[in-house]
């Protein structure tokens, strides 16, 4: 239990710092660096509650994709030396009342948690992994027979998402040469061999 | 404090989507961060899940942790195309000068 409570505060104040370093790093491939540092501890808190398939599923979902996506983003636009602008030169307006929403937000999440009345067994966490099945198969279980149809769904979002990107990002260079499958394919002996009598003296003209 | 419970959780979720929030308002440079800021607000949303999941004994948070992150990765991709082509075109991504719309 001790263990327990000291991993529990050792990534979370990791994520905490990480997720704080994020949004005021002055680069933006420091902010992505922060981002990764982020999922990998809220991936470690994942894994010691109980939550091994999801936390690995973050390691690989975030880590390995969505944030070596941002740092594609990132690299190919030569956005990093560019200064954050709300350290030096105008202020924004924004940012008053962005900190007093923020802050009541949180002040009120932590009202409602701090207020809520748990069931006496919800609170403690002798209660984790009494079942004797894998966390794995409890989710397929769960996962393949009754929420069939949402695992479907999630499979047409991420096509829907795939087409999406790919259609956004997609132009027609001018000017390059391409091979034209259809035009290689469709050749036939008959359009593309021609016999001549060759005079002498006269030569063969190509390409007329 | 030594115990933890599923109020610790549930702070560090509210805290993280505090963060999230805090950095979408506080952001003037780039529509990358304000994108990551999104990333963290859906993360404390996975952590609020899969804490009451796991101590209320019940699997069916994990799923929805699962399209929440399907969903994540959907958007992260369209919305780093949609930044792509828009830097294409202006040759800019700071969000001071994304007013085409004069939003």
């Amino acid at each position: 239990m001790l263990a327990h409570s000291i991993f529990f505060y050792f990534f979370s104040i990791i994520a905490i710092f990480s997720s704080l370093m994020v949004i005021t790093s002055r680069s933006t491939v420091n902010s992505v660096f922060f981002l990764i540092l982020d999922f990998i501890s809220v991936g470690c808190l994942f894994i010691m509650v109980g939550a091994e398939f999801l936390g690995m599923i973050i390691l690989i979902v975030y880590v390995g994709a969505v944030a070596v996506l941002f740092l594609f983003v990132v690299m190919m636009l030569n956005v990093a030396e560019q200064k954050q602008s709300w350290f030096i030169g105008k202020k924004s307006t924004h940012i008053p009342i962005g900190l007093i929403v923020s802050l009541l937000i949180l002040l009120e999440l932590l009202v409602v948690v701090g207020g809520w009345k748990y069931k006496d067994d919800l609170m403690t966490s002798s209660t984790l992994s009494v079942s004797n099945i894998s966390n794995t198969h409890q989710i397929g279980l769960v996962m393949y027979t009754d929420y069939i149809l949402y695992f479907q769904l999630a499979g047409i979002i991420l096509l829907l998402s795939m087409i999406g990107a790919i259609l956004l990002t997609f132009r027609q260079r001018i000017g390059v040469k391409k091979q034209s499958y259809f035009n290689q394919i469709s050749r036939n002996p008959s359009s593309s061999i021609e016999l001549k009598d060759v005079e002498s003296n006269k030569g063969v003209k190509i390409d007329d | 404090m030594i115990e933890i419970g599923l109020g610790h959780y549930l702070s560090l979720g509210a805290i993280i989507f505090f963060l999230g929030v805090i950095g979408i308002f506080l952001n003037r440079k780039n529509v990358i961060v304000i994108l990551m800021s999104i990333e963290l607000i859906l993360l404390s949303v996975n952590i609020n899940l899969i804490s009451f999941s796991i101590f209320s004994g019940d699997i069916v948070g994990q799923i929805f942790t699962m399209l929440i992150l399907t969903v994540a990765a959907a958007e992260a991709a369209i919305g780093l195309a949609i930044i792509v082509i828009y830097y294409r075109n202006r040759g800019s991504i700071r969000v001071e000068d994304i007013h085409g719309m004069r939003g």
